[in-house]
């Protein structure tokens, strides 16, 4: 009987899991918009992952679930995932499972954008965008929304251009204005777009390699590497070649799921439910009262019963958790029995 | 009706000890004492609120600070000085508090170029005009004495936080600590303490394989070190991953061995600069060097965002980590409330550290075993050599 293991990776835009057998291979996957749901998301990637095993009639033992990307704490409750990872380490893993000889991984997702580099197969450093947005696909997205181009048809597009615009690459605000500009003057619109393909480019190497040493072999990867002009940006930047994976959008869940093949190591079938559709999920924020400082608690309910508090500074909403009367007890007893120590 | 009401920004838990000094030396009837509020949330958002958007965050949480105390009642602030743009930060501030129709004093403790015992004698003064040169000169030993044991302790406890078998009991010892030390009159009462807070600090049982820890520096800028409320409380953040932490600037630090140590700083850092950088730039770049000598596996630069100094330090930062090849990552801080950004870096970069080591251990054992490999071959060469022979 086979092993399967399942990787989620939900990032701000788009939502992947892949589901892999022991030994890497990737046997079902997919990939969708999050659309400011990650619950929603979750739910309907699982039962669409559910659908491709199906009909390719394998029977999934599940005995590893992990997950990662902005919304991996939630989705980790949700899922009752085994490793919970943050995304570097996910995609280092990932990539390295496609290219042990890896060196320099560029990554550039929804809203942030990673540089990782490599060295005999070990992490050694990263750099994460700090700032703001500029350069990454969101950006992509909203002006090719203002070209009026598919976000998927960019990439072909800019690379009918011949003659790309220079636009301004330090600040989405800057390029905007540039790109409306050059656009008001009669600029052609292949031109724009491989102008502002070129401007990711240079942001990425300005901001988040500056001073990094770039060295073969290079991976591209996350939702942008899709973009067929960004990556023949990069070649030129970079004078280096820059391999994308077919899956490069994947790499995220492969990494994180091939992590959560390592922690399950008695080899324990886990109980899972791919039915996860039917069940209503619900959060609630609400304020904390316990000090002044008033974190925002969300509880995250399954069938209207609380499995999981998060986001407090301090531990209290997580005995609470437990039980509230005990940590009540608990709490008078600290108070009452320690300074009678004076 | 008291005619003052004394109040003064947090600094960690810097605020108990010099709180018991004011204690100590107001004259209690015409003078009261306020302790600040506790950080949160609200202190940030009122501070960001009057302070320019482009100053450090350090003013932002004084003047959050400052606010919270004006508005429960305080009429007599004190603030500190620095090396850098915090050395005018009091005359800001007060120009800015008056803007907002607050009626008050404010009384900056430091000079521009430091500690000055006379001046301060003065300034103190006006909270207790019967005030003697010899009880000041007394209390202010004292404060500087509990500082220094109040640093020892957090030292130790940062150094062994992540090993504790029991967790929360550091925390327990930590708070029984700070609240007997506000309560603290003469030296023999403080050295009692003291040695009471270190016997059961030693007496705290570890868990095992302790000599396997992964152990980070943090460097930087000395508010964002020093008040872990601004860093999402990064040491213990570290801590809950397992690290032993250790960080060079305290107020000791600061106040006496800075001074004395510069010159050498910057003789022990002559191969990456060959003159001060300014404010705490200099140490960043010296402690870096240190903490790579004494074998750290990381290191961690903290600083807020803005701040020169630090940005002067950071391109000899990077070279350092470049030619010693050692992880080193940069930390902005600023008015952000949401910490999962910084925390998935320091995730990522305790990832970083346990894979590094593993690897490196692996090499180890490579090397030896091919050492033995080549020893065992030698002996067989030698072996046949004499069967030749013979």
């Amino acid at each position: 009987m086979n092993k399967y293991y399942i990787g989620v990776d939900i990032g701000s835009i788009s939502t992947k899991a892949v589901v892999i057998d022991g030994d890497n291979n990737i046997v079902a996957s997919k990939y969708l918009w999050t659309e400011g749901s990650p619950i929603n998301a979750t739910k309907k990637v699982i039962s669409e992952l559910k659908r491709i095993l199906e009909s390719k009639n394998i029977e999934c033992n599940i005995y590893g679930i992990g997950t990662t990307g902005s919304a991996r704490n939630l989705i980790g409750s949700i899922l009752n995932a085994t490793v919970v990872k943050n995304e570097i380490t996910a995609h280092a893993i990932g990539t390295l499972s496609i290219f042990p000889d890896v060196r320099t991984i560029l990554e550039i997702g929804g809203q942030d954008s990673k540089l990782i580099i490599l060295k005999d197969g070990v992490v050694v450093d990263y750099a994460m965008n700090t700032l703001c947005a500029a350069g990454t696909g969101a950006f992509l997205s909203s002006q090719a929304k203002r070209l009026g181009v598919n976000i998927e048809d960019l990439g072909v597009v800019a690379l009918n251009s011949k003659n790309p615009s220079k636009i301004a690459a330090r600040c989405t605000v800057f390029a905007e204005s540039d790109l409306v500009h050059k656009a008001q003057i009669g600029h052609k619109k292949e031109d724009l777009i491989a102008g502002i393909c070129n401007s990711v480019v240079s942001n990425y190497l300005n901001n988040l390699a500056k001073g990094k040493k770039i060295e073969d072999r290079v991976v591209f990867q996350g939702g942008v590497s899709k973009n067929i002009g960004v990556v023949e940006a990069f070649k030129k930047a970079l004078k280096k070649e820059v391999y994308v994976d077919s899956s490069s959008h994947l790499m995220g869940a492969l990494g994180v799921a091939i992590l959560s093949k390592n922690v399950n190591k008695n080899g324990r079938k886990l109980n899972f439910n791919f039915d996860i559709q039917n069940i209503d999920f619900k959060t609630i924020g609400s304020y904390c009262n316990g000090c002044s400082n008033n974190c925002e608690i969300v509880s995250i309910y399954k069938d209207n019963i609380l499995i999981d508090k998060m986001g407090g500074r301090c531990q209290k909403r997580k005995r609470i958790k437990t039980n509230c009367i005990i940590y009540i007890a608990f709490n008078f007893f600290l108070v009452y029995n320690i300074p009678s120590g004076r | 009706m008291k005619k003052y009401v004394v109040s003064f920004p947090r600094l960690g838990n810097y605020v108990y000890p010099i709180y018991a000094m004011l204690d100590r030396i107001i004259d209690k009837d015409n003078v009261s004492l306020l302790m600040p509020k506790e950080m949160t949330n609200n202190t940030i958002e009122i501070g960001a609120n009057v302070s320019p958007d482009f100053v450090c965050l350090p003013f932002k949480y004084n003047m959050g600070n400052l606010v919270e105390a004006l508005d429960s009642g305080a009429n007599f602030l004190l603030q500190a000085g620095g090396g850098c743009r915090y050395g005018y930060y009091a005359e800001v501030q007060e120009q800015i508090l008056k803007d907002l129709g607050y009626d008050f004093k404010l009384v900056s403790l430091l000079e521009p170029e430091g500690l000055d015992v006379m001046k301060l004698y003065k300034k103190f003064k006006m909270l207790n005009k019967k005030l003697s040169f010899s009880k000041f000169a007394k209390e202010i030993l004292l404060a500087i004495d509990s500082i220094r044991v109040l640093d020892n302790v957090e030292t130790y406890i940062r150094d062994n936080y992540a090993f504790e078998a029991k967790k929360g009991t550091f925390d327990i010892i930590h708070k029984e600590f700070l609240d007997k030390i506000i309560d603290i009159k003469n030296f023999k009462e403080l050295y009692i303490l003291k040695r009471k807070t270190f016997k059961k600090l030693k007496a705290v049982q570890f868990i095992d394989n302790v000599n396997d820890k992964i152990k980070v520096g943090i460097v930087g800028e000395l508010y964002t070190s020093m008040e872990p409320y601004s860093t999402f409380f990064l040491e213990k953040e570290l801590a809950s991953l397992g690290v032993s932490v250790k960080r060079y600037t305290t107020v000791t630090y600061l106040l006496f061995i800075k001074k004395r140590k510069i010159k050498k700083h910057i003789k022990y850092a002559k191969d990456y600069i060959n003159y001060a950088l300014g404010a705490d730039g200099t140490e960043s770049v010296a402690h870096t060097l240190e903490l790579i000598n004494k074998g750290y596996d990381g290191i961690i630069h903290i600083k807020p965002f803005g701040c020169t100094p630090e940005i002067n330090a950071m391109p000899i930062l990077q070279k350092i980590a470049e030619e010693k090849n050692i992880p080193l990552i940069y930390l902005t801080f600023d008015s952000q409330t949401s910490m999962t950004g910084i925390k998935t870096r320091i995730e990522a970069f305790y990832d970083m550290l346990v894979m590094k080591k593993e690897n490196e251990r692996k090499i180890e054992d490579n090397v030896k075993s091919n050492e033995e490999n080549y020893t065992y071959k030698k002996e067989e060469m030698l072996y046949e050599q004499v069967l030749h022979r013979s």
